[in-house]
């Protein structure tokens, strides 16, 4: 019996999309075509994420574009890095970190990943949830905090002037191993700059942007689709009755 | 106009047989009138496969075959280039549709009988073709050099290790390295843009003239050759154009409708069609958690996984087993000894017995995608053992079936 139904525990698990974290992975659906939080979320990023991670597949310009903004708008709010002459990067560059990667194994002990594709390979609830699930241990030096759906990460808790610092709430849990502490969920211990509330919409923006970001032609091909299948069902249409006029003499 | 249209097809036809070619596989190529569903398919292949060598083209046109930057000229290709999204997604929707067309032509075979005399060859051209397919997609998955691209291809190509004597120089033979690296990416984009194509579209035109020498099978399984009327063409044959082209352009939109849906709306289908490991760039120094190749071979890796390692031969059992499960198809024709072709005047025990394998290829399937749990691999162990069940069952069942009476002309069904 027991096997029977860890057999059918399996088989319900979903197969594909095995992030890690999976009991604090919360759901979460992302909206793109929502161009002011894509907007927020973009200034978000360049402020908070591109200081160390890099969007180096993608330009500033197709952003620009994208995203309703003026080249000039991006210019003046979302290019912070010069190039090697000391000049302003210029909108049609790739969207690349000036951090090396010796420096950045040294600071952080890996290399922080270039996140063009994070939403593709992670998954929106899982970046949701990530970018929620910092909380303070004291352990962790020198970073001073965990995650709970990326346990023991590398990267410090880059949000925590508008979320401030949860801690966690422990709960005990008996297993067939004896009793284990499980984090049951997270409290804010030290206040941000916005509520709980507004720190939902923050990460929502910035998941949006980067599920923008992963896959730019998402915007273009939601838009697209629908005329080129309702071309097709005309088409359709057209060939099926075109059939049924040729098959007449068929007996 | 009409005359001198007329002169320029004489001209033409004393120099090239272009009429002759055009009656002989089209206008005056007789087809059974009573194709139903499953003979879309066939017509599907082909334009599928058109559709690949075209997208092809285009990728070839801004993709990098070079392990520092594949996976960045693919992001290339799907932020900068124009309209490189859109041919990416055709090109990598209809590999997995092209499986799913094929699959699904395959049954249809299977379920009338396609492949039994005089159609034997039809059936090798056509096992050959989808070998061949399955090398061009495996080849082609690794050129976004994305982790499960670039793992996939080491797990594969290390099952070549384990073949007796010739193993360890053979995998290095096709690696082109000790590791799955650029050379591997190199010369996978070769095979890949170049090889497999050119023989593909040989095998593919050797499969339509085998089948055209011999004419079409149909629904019932009856030879429509056998009762010809006074013209000498069959009775129960319609001329393939333009009959069955304008049905197959029918089957085309509706394929066609399903096809863009997926592109437009679901590039990835839930991880199936685009794994999202791999939109991790290649990474030697780090294996993810759970390897698995794109869901048109689990069936197959199911199967693998399935075979313990055997004394002597140590992981070559599962590679030995994997591959008869493959060449076993290959034999169908003789395994076969039915004189009925079509399922629906065969008896009940092939109905139930082909019903089966169509629903073990499914589940071991969903097996070869999930992990390699203990209780999954007792399952797919058990599916394995019923995969080539249904082999032996056929050629025992075969040998004296009493199904309906076959009819002696084709039907409406």
């Amino acid at each position: 019996m027991r096997k029977i139904f860890s057999l059918l525990v399996v088989l319900a698990a979903p197969a594909a999309f095995a992030a890690g974290g999976g009991e604090y992975i919360q759901e979460f659906t992302p909206d793109t075509t929502n161009k002011a939080s894509l907007q927020r979320g973009a200034r978000l990023f360049v402020n908070y994420c591109m200081s160390c991670h890099s969007a180096g597949y993608h330009r500033y310009s197709h952003l620009a574009r994208d995203l309703h903004l003026s080249e000039r708008q991006v210019q003046e709010n979302l290019i912070f890095t010069t190039d090697e002459h000391g000049a302003p990067t210029k909108p049609g560059a790739l969207m690349v970190v000036p951090m090396t990667d010796n420096y950045a194994k040294q600071a952080f002990g890996t290399v922080p990943p270039n996140l063009s594709l994070v939403s593709r390979a992670r998954g929106a609830s899982w970046l949701y949830s990530y970018l929620k699930g910092f909380y303070l241990d004291e352990t962790r030096e020198p970073i001073g905090v965990n995650n709970t759906v990326f346990p023991d990460v590398g990267m410090p808790h880059v949000l925590w002037e508008l979320q401030g610092f949860q801690a966690p709430v422990y709960k005990t849990e008996m297993t067939e191993g004896g009793e284990i502490r499980k984090i049951e969920r997270l409290e804010i211990a030290v206040p941000g700059e916005q509520s709980a509330e507004e720190f939902n919409g923050t990460v929502a923006d910035l998941v949006n942007f980067l599920v923008y970001l992963g896959e730019p032609a998402r915007l273009e091909r939601q838009r697209l689709g629908i005329w080129v299948i309702l071309f097709l069902l005309v088409f359709t249409i057209i060939a099926y009755f075109l059939k049924r006029e040729y098959w007449k003499d068929v007996h | 106009m009409g005359s001198r249209m007329n002169n320029l097809v004489t001209w033409i036809d004393a120099r090239f047989p272009m009429t002759k070619m055009w009656e002989e596989h089209l206008s005056k190529y007789y087809a059974p009138k009573n194709f139903n569903f499953w003979y879309f398919f066939g017509s599907l292949a082909l334009l599928v496969l058109v559709l690949q060598i075209v997208t092809g083209i285009f990728l070839a046109m801004h993709y990098k075959p070079d392990g520092e930057r594949a996976f960045a000229s693919v992001e290339y290709i799907m932020r900068d280039v124009p309209w490189g999204w859109l041919m990416r997604y055709l090109h990598s929707t209809g590999s997995s549709m092209f499986f799913v067309v094929v699959y699904l032509h395959m049954l249809r075979g299977l379920m009338y009988g396609s492949y039994k005399n005089p159609r034997e060859l039809i059936w090798l051209f056509g096992m050959i073709i989808y070998v061949c397919l399955m090398a061009a997609a495996f080849t082609g998955y690794l050129l976004p050099w994305g982790q499960m691209s670039y793992w996939g291809a080491q797990v594969i190509i290390n099952l070549f290790d384990t073949v007796p004597i010739i193993g360890p120089d053979l995998s290095l033979w096709i690696r082109g390295d000790y590791v799955v690296a650029d050379a591997t990416l190199n010369r996978f984009y070769a095979l890949h843009v170049a090889a497999l194509p050119l023989v593909l579209l040989g095998l593919v035109v050797m499969h339509i003239l085998a089948l055209h020498e011999v004419g079409s099978n149909n629904p019932d399984g009856i030879e429509i050759k056998q009762h010809k009327g006074a013209d000498g063409t069959p009775l129960d044959g319609i001329p393939f154009h333009p009959y069955y082209t304008v049905k197959d352009i029918v089957g085309v939109g509706v394929f066609m409708i399903i096809f863009m849906a997926i592109v437009f709306y679901a590039p990835e289908l839930g991880g199936l069609f685009l794994e999202h490991d791999n939109f991790t760039p290649a990474n030697p120094l780090v294996t993810p958690e759970h390897i698995k190749p794109v869901w048109y071979f689990t069936p197959y890796y199911a199967i693998l996984r399935a075979i313990p390692p055997l004394p002597l031969v140590d992981q070559f059992s599962g590679v030995f087993v994997m591959g008869a499960a493959i060449v076993v198809l290959f034999f169908l024709p003789w395994i076969d000894r039915s004189e009925v072709k079509s399922i629906r005047y065969r008896g009940t025990a092939f109905k139930l017995n082909l019903a089966m394998f169509a629903i073990t290829f499914v589940v071991l399937a969903y097996l070869g995608m999930s992990p390699a749990e203990p209780v999954l691999v007792l399952l797919a162990q058990i599916f394995t053992v019923l995969y080539f069940l249904f082999f032996v069952l056929l050629y025992l069942i075969s040998k004296s079936e009493t199904g309906v009476q076959v009819p002696d002309r084709v039907t409406w069904q």
